[in-house]
């Protein structure tokens, strides 16, 4: 099955080797990954601070390079949400790109959603190690609703432990724009979020979201703190 | 006690309320416990969806008519005996309350909790035409002594610790210190009994307002409520238009979801419903009452595309659960108004030009609108003010730039490229400007993109 790839601007830019792990994992369960050379970014960032204009200039460039029937999968809960929710808001005066985005919301998978509902990646018997927690991420659980997949790839980790965090879905403060405009606040948050991180006791912490888990890695570098913050599909991709 | 808006300045706000320790610990310790009450006190409520669509639908039907609905209101009051007072913006509010007071001679004025009173600055004006103004909630009690204004619509308390409010009493009271809740609340009751007694007038706010009926509906939990109510002989209501429901018959659906949202409570420790005042052979209430509907630029917001704040019932749900508040707490947000429901209506009821940067006072996480019991849609909501600021021209130029330049890499996968490397190039110095800011807090870009290895 052909699958077409969205790494999203920060894997692409700063974590090249979570869209390595992505391919691997798709490849690995039956799909033919393909990563459109014109991608660009979701335009999220500029929707989130007000910029209808030009989030709609990225949100049009998104679906045309991503045009088709094929599935997208990204390894992002936050830009599958704005593919999905809001991409059709942006275009809802506009009957003909209304549909286009409404069926590329349909087509976005969130790659742990791919993963268990499609791939059924969590029947694979995949290996891990040492103790795992896990941060919810906001537009992961709230706004697409995935719960319970990236806890099921989890639990099905062969010599892995699972350790939940205390509120696990309370936002770490990364916002997107919300970093650079309130950084102060935003550094408060990444804090509370590390010391939930480091009261688990795990040696790793995952999501689904490289975002969140950027801003949890610096707050955990601040802290000293030698747990590893990796993405799922690292995690994932490490088993096979 | 208003201090003035200080909204424009949020961010200086928030890095104040970060370094206050206690504040912090304050905030967080009672937005948990607030936050596992409400929790608790749903857990059994099985038809939780249910109720929160019919509480949705009869806040948007009031909306659909709002005009109706207050000259229901109004003619039904009136029936009950009561005098209704229309107030179109703050000013006139605190004139008419002024005028029914001073008409009638009263000088020693108990309060119950209103946050339209704080709304419209109400205290400073009485006190100012001569007259004292006692507050009696326990917690606005405390603020007023304090010299504060409430940093919480239900709480407005909630960001100090109770060794803060033991030396206050000591300080301002002259009592032996104690920071024991129960003592110090029997200091506080006995402060505040003999005022209730000689008290000309009481001033309250309402939750409801049953446009059938003409009734008022306060839901309260101390007894003062209903002592300023009912004690002296005049009472004055002060409540927003948007507080009308159609019938009284809705209640039940508003009295299962306020106090679980709000306190976590399955019901609060009174429920008050007043029908006018005093008739002959009642018991109880006050001589005679006077409702003051305040629009204050309500009837503006329902015109507009952000109405639907004006469903918002005043539970406090949304702050207790919203990471921003509970790290700053209510005063950074420099109004009446905190958390994402108040940072909304801050926006609309005050201005842009007031009050623009709290707008990007949200993470956009979503969890407050999770918690609405009348499915307010705070996310889009915020979302629409934050277009509107662009609109109107309030960002700084830096980031109009920056925006204009991601517009330009969005769609173009060439410069988005050359983006990509140009940060890499310049990182160094980038970071070095950045400091804690942005760029402090990123990692070097990678030094081979992915979109070069995904082949």
């Amino acid at each position: 099955m052909k699958v077409l790839l969205f790494g999203t601007c920060l894997v692409d830019t700063f974590f090249p080797e979570v869209g390595e792990a992505t391919l691997r994992l798709l490849r690995r369960f039956g799909a033919d990954p393909v990563f459109p050379q014109g991608q660009t970014c979701c335009g999220q960032p500029a929707f989130n601070a007000g910029y209808e204009d030009t989030a709609r200039t990225a949100a049009a460039h998104f679906l045309s390079v991503f045009d088709g029937d094929a599935p997208i999968v990204t390894p992002s809960g936050s830009c599958a949400a704005m593919v999905r929710h809001h991409y059709p808001e942006l275009f809802h005066d506009d009957p003909r790109m209304l549909a286009k985005a409404r069926r590329a919301g349909e087509r976005t998978y969130e790659l742990s959603r791919f993963l268990v509902h499609v791939a059924r990646a969590h029947e694979a018997g995949l290996r891990g190690r040492g103790t795992i927690t896990y941060h919810a991420s906001c537009h992961l659980t709230r706004s697409l609703g995935v719960r319970e997949e990236p806890l099921t790839l989890l639990a099905s980790l062969k010599g892995a432990a699972f350790v939940p965090m205390a509120d696990a879905g309370r936002c770490c403060g990364f916002g997107g724009t919300f970093m650079a405009k309130l950084p102060e606040i935003s550094c408060a948050l990444a804090e509370e979020k590390a010391a939930s991180v480091e009261a688990t006791g795990a040696d790793t912490v995952t999501g689904c979201d490289s975002g969140c888990l950027m801003n949890l890695a610096d707050a955990l570098r601040r802290r000293g703190s030698k747990v590893r913050v990796a993405h799922l599909a690292q995690l994932l991709a490490e088993g096979l | 006690m208003n201090l003035g808006q200080t909204t424009l300045r949020f961010r200086q706000n928030s890095v104040r309320a970060l370094e206050d320790v206690a504040l912090r610990a304050a905030m967080k310790q009672a937005a948990d416990t607030f936050g596992a009450k409400r929790a608790e006190a749903f857990a059994p409520v099985s038809d939780l969806e249910a109720l929160r669509d019919r509480a949705s639908g009869i806040r948007d039907e009031v909306l659909a008519d709002l005009p109706r609905h207050v000259e229901t209101f109004v003619a039904s009051a009136t029936r009950a005996g009561a005098t209704v007072h229309r107030a179109k913006d703050a000013a006139a509010a605190r004139e008419i309350v002024a005028k029914v007071l001073s008409d009638r001679g009263a000088k020693r004025i108990v309060k119950g909790k209103s946050m339209v009173s704080e709304e419209v600055d109400l205290n400073a004006h009485l006190e100012a035409a001569g007259m004292e103004v006692f507050e009696t909630d326990l917690g606005e009690y405390i603020i007023q002594m304090a010299g504060e204004s409430p940093s919480h619509i239900i709480v407005p308390a909630i960001h100090k610790n109770r060794r803060q409010i033991g030396r206050l009493f000591t300080e301002r009271l002259g009592v032996p210190y104690t920071e024991d809740p129960q003592a110090l609340t029997r200091i506080a009751r006995g402060a505040l009994r003999e005022k209730f007694l000689s008290a000309d007038a009481g001033i309250s706010g309402a939750n409801f307002a049953a446009a059938d009926t003409g009734s008022l509906v306060l839901f309260t939990n101390e007894g003062n409520g209903r002592m300023v109510t009912t004690v002296p002989p005049l009472h004055v209501a002060i409540l927003s238009v948007e507080k009308i429901i159609p019938s009284l018959s809705d209640l039940p659906a508003f009295l299962r979801l306020l106090p679980r949202s709000a306190t976590g409570q399955a019901i609060t420790a009174y429920v008050s419903v007043i029908t006018g005042p005093r008739k002959p052979g009642d018991a109880t209430g006050a001589k005679e009452l006077h409702i003051v509907l305040l629009d204050n630029g309500r009837t503006e917001i329902l015109a507009g595309e952000s109405r639907d704040i004006l469903k918002c019932i005043r539970c406090g749900a949304c702050m207790n659960v919203c990471p921003v508040y509970r790290t700053v707490g209510g005063h950074a947000y420099g109004w009446t108004y905190p958390g994402p429901m108040g940072l909304i209506l801050t926006t609309l009821l005050t201005g842009m030009a007031k009050s623009h940067p709290v707008v990007d006072a949200s993470t956009l996480c979503g969890a407050c609108a999770e918690v609405c019991p009348v499915r307010v849609p705070l996310v889009p909501l915020i979302l629409q003010l934050r277009r509107r600021k662009v609109r109107e021209g309030f960002p700084d130029p830096k980031e109009r730039r920056v925006m204009a330049w991601f517009g330009r890499a969005a769609a173009s996968p060439g410069w988005f490229s050359l983006g990509q490397r140009l940060a890499g190039i310049f990182w160094p110095l980038v970071r070095a400007v950045g400091g804690k800011d942005v760029a402090g807090r990123l990692p070097p870009p990678a030094r081979i993109p992915f979109r070069r290895k995904a082949h």
